[in-house]
């Protein structure tokens, strides 16, 4: 790959895009330098798409093939996919209940993240610095330091025998989520805001809106993009977190599909059943990555807004 | 349940605003400002704040073990143990034998998620460079790419570890390809190497796509001068990309930090819980809480979280990292290359921790 980068390339083949790597040797090695970059991009999507394949390949053999090293399937099966959702399993609950926990959270996230964006965009305040620093530590601190007093808390141990016993609840696992959905929903937030004129505002504000109002019917509709994205990314992280998920989450009928899979076991008990864990796996990515891959020109401006204007 | 309480305060924060506000644009904004934000900071408040609070007040007490003389019951409750949970980290007899010799068990998982870190986090910024220079030069063919290096990204750390672990199993399709016989799973040297291996493919990409950002707003003059001037690839590598992209580079590089400093996933699903060669000091934490030993997990769980601090502020202080972006107007061009590379890095932090 590094070949590929420093490898010579004709500077006027391209214009700007290739011009921070542009070197000064003329069109004998433009064609070369066009076909470094081809090997180059398509060594990228290997090495990000190959083991991604590996897991496909793998949840379609048959359940007895689990660690064959073929690398294609034969014969193709589904049976894997059927073991997925046999009885000891619970992964068809465990969907219901990532669903649930994921977009609770984003729906929470959402409603609070807007609110203080739209602030943190329009508004001049003494103390923004500071909300902000708080904002972004919050989104610093490990998830871990949570753990100890909320599982003390939650099961009801000793002093907090007050508490009501929140394990296997989904607010444990939802309430802490938003320690790391927030900060990300406000931060994507903020940048969507700052971009639509504020212009805009005024002029609906001439017109006699107040700020409210004004918020409501010409700012929101059209930032609906960018919390449409919000949306996707921090639903994304809640799908995925499983720290949290793990400690609070104990009973098979209320695990999150990523403790479920973590927790497969196979019917002999040693052997690992790579089959239907591998099967899993691509249940619970596939949605995402259909997503991702819709959204992918989306997704990709609300990570780097901002910054490319 | 949840829902209900969280919207209540939400609502009367945004009907106050225009309420009392009539025209927030101009003056007074202040009052409106924190009414709309009350909401937001309050749950930070309840999330975060107060759990860490509650986790120093628990790193010095200490549960209760043994039978309670007056009672003839098992001991329940805690007592205030002062500082010894953290000096129990120097006196312990708990030593465990780890990729770094005989040592406390802490100290193990300590050296454990530094060297994740280091190696981790330099693999993944030089492939990542490597990986934006390739996508910047290209002029075909980009979205294709960006679809790609979205993949590893959605995909639920958890999964990923379960899917290198099949990859790296003793008769995994690493063991072919290498035509090895390596025993990747077994918490040996070589289990250390596979979750490197799992982390570096999960987040180069990524650091790959902050870094095309970056590299996008370098204006082509700057190419174009110094080509005149007949300076080589390499020298406008290192004297004019590497200088424009480090705004970008060095936030990305920041929450890449502490997002391995606090590992636990793909250890914990890979190789396993209670595996010295690779067991982090989250994972170190999480056993020690779910065995009820909450004293002692809080107390590393309060290190890890001096150790991001320190981590943290001395990327700020000495790399001039801008993590902000927004609190610093003077430097414009700085503080929005910062911004661009602050949330997806923030995004980040959510699947893998």
């Amino acid at each position: 790959m590094t070949t590929a980068v420093q490898a010579p390339s004709g500077s006027h083949l391209s214009a700007a895009e290739v011009a921070q790597l542009a070197h000064p040797k003329q069109s004998g090695k433009a064609r070369a330098g066009v076909v470094a970059s081809y090997v180059g991009m398509g060594l990228i999507v290997i090495y990000c798409i190959a083991p991604f394949y590996w897991m496909v390949v793998s949840s379609l053999r048959l359940p007895t093939e689990g660690r064959s090293t073929e690398f294609i399937p034969s014969p193709v099966s589904f049976a894997n996919y059927a073991g997925v959702f046999a009885g000891q399993n619970n992964f068809g609950r465990s969907l219901v209940n990532s669903v649930i926990v994921a977009g609770t959270t984003t729906i929470l996230t959402l409603v609070f993240g807007i609110v203080a964006a739209y602030a943190l965009a329009r508004l001049q305040f003494k103390g923004k610095g500071m909300v902000l620093w708080v904002i972004m530590a919050c989104s610093m601190f490990p998830l871990i330091i949570l753990i100890p007093p909320l599982l003390k808390m939650f099961s009801s141990t000793e002093p907090f025998t007050w508490f009501p016993y929140w394990i296997n609840t989904y607010q444990a696992v939802i309430i802490p989520g938003l320690s790391f959905g927030l900060p990300l929903a406000v931060w994507n937030l903020t940048a969507f805001f700052k971009q639509l004129p504020v212009e805009l505002e005024q002029a609906a504000m001439v017109d006699g809106c107040t700020p409210g109002v004004a918020f409501r019917k010409v700012i929101l509709p059209l930032a609906a993009p960018g919390v449409f994205t919000t949306a996707i990314i921090v639903f994304i992280g809640a799908w995925n977190e499983f720290l949290v998920a793990l400690t609070f989450l104990q009973d098979p009928s209320r695990q999150t599909a990523t403790v479920a899979i973590s927790k497969f076991t196979g019917t002999t008990g040693f052997d690992t059943p790579y089959g239907t864990i591998m099967a899993a796996g691509v249940i619970v990515t596939v949605p995402l990555l259909i997503a991702v891959l819709i959204f992918q020109r989306r997704i990709v401006a609300g990570l780097t807004a901002g910054g490319v204007k | 349940m949840a829902t209900a309480t969280a919207e209540a305060p939400a609502r009367p924060a945004r009907g106050d605003g225009h309420k009392h506000k009539k025209n927030a644009l101009s003056d007074g904004q202040g009052r409106l400002a924190w009414m709309l934000l009350a909401p937001t900071l309050l749950v930070i408040v309840v999330v975060a704040g107060i759990p860490v609070l509650m986790s120093i007040r628990e790193s010095f007490y200490s549960a209760n073990t043994g039978v309670d003389p007056n009672t003839g019951l098992v001991a329940s409750g805690e007592t205030f143990v002062g500082l010894q949970n953290f000096t129990a980290i120097f006196t312990n007899q708990d030593t465990v034998t780890g990729s770094y010799g005989q040592m406390g068990r802490f100290f193990n998982a300590f050296w454990n998620t530094t060297f994740f870190t280091i190696i981790c986090v330099t693999l993944e910024t030089i492939l990542g460079v490597a990986m934006a220079l390739i996508m910047a030069k290209a002029f075909k063919g980009r979205g294709f790419v960006r679809a790609g290096i979205l993949v590893p990204w959605a995909i639920p750390t958890i999964v990923s570890a379960l899917m290198w672990k099949l990859i790296f199993d003793e008769a995994g399709v690493a063991n072919r390809i290498l035509g090895t016989q390596i025993l990747w799973l077994a918490d040996n040297g070589f289990s250390f190497v596979a979750v490197v291996v799992a982390d570096v493919w999960k987040t180069a990409p990524f650091i790959g796509l902050l870094t095309l950002a970056g590299l996008q707003t370098i204006p082509a003059e700057c190419y174009e001068a110094a080509k005149v001037d007949g300076a080589t690839a390499w020298q406008q590598f290192v004297r004019i990309t590497l200088p424009m992209v480090k705004p970008t580079l060095v936030v990305a590089v920041l929450f890449r930090t502490l997002d391995t400093l606090r590992m636990f996933d793909l250890p914990y699903g890979m190789i396993g819980p209670g595996k010295y060669r690779v067991e982090t000091l989250s994972i170190f934490a999480y056993t020690e809480a779910t065995q009820n030993r909450y004293g002692p997990a809080a107390a590393y769980a309060i290190i890890l979280f001096i150790y991001v601090l320190l981590v943290a502020f001395v990327f700020v202080k000495l790399l001039g990292a801008d993590v902000i972006g927004d609190s610093a107007p003077k430097k414009s061009k700085k503080g929005r290359a910062a911004k661009t590379a602050a949330m997806p890095a923030l995004e980040m932090t959510g699947g893998n921790h």
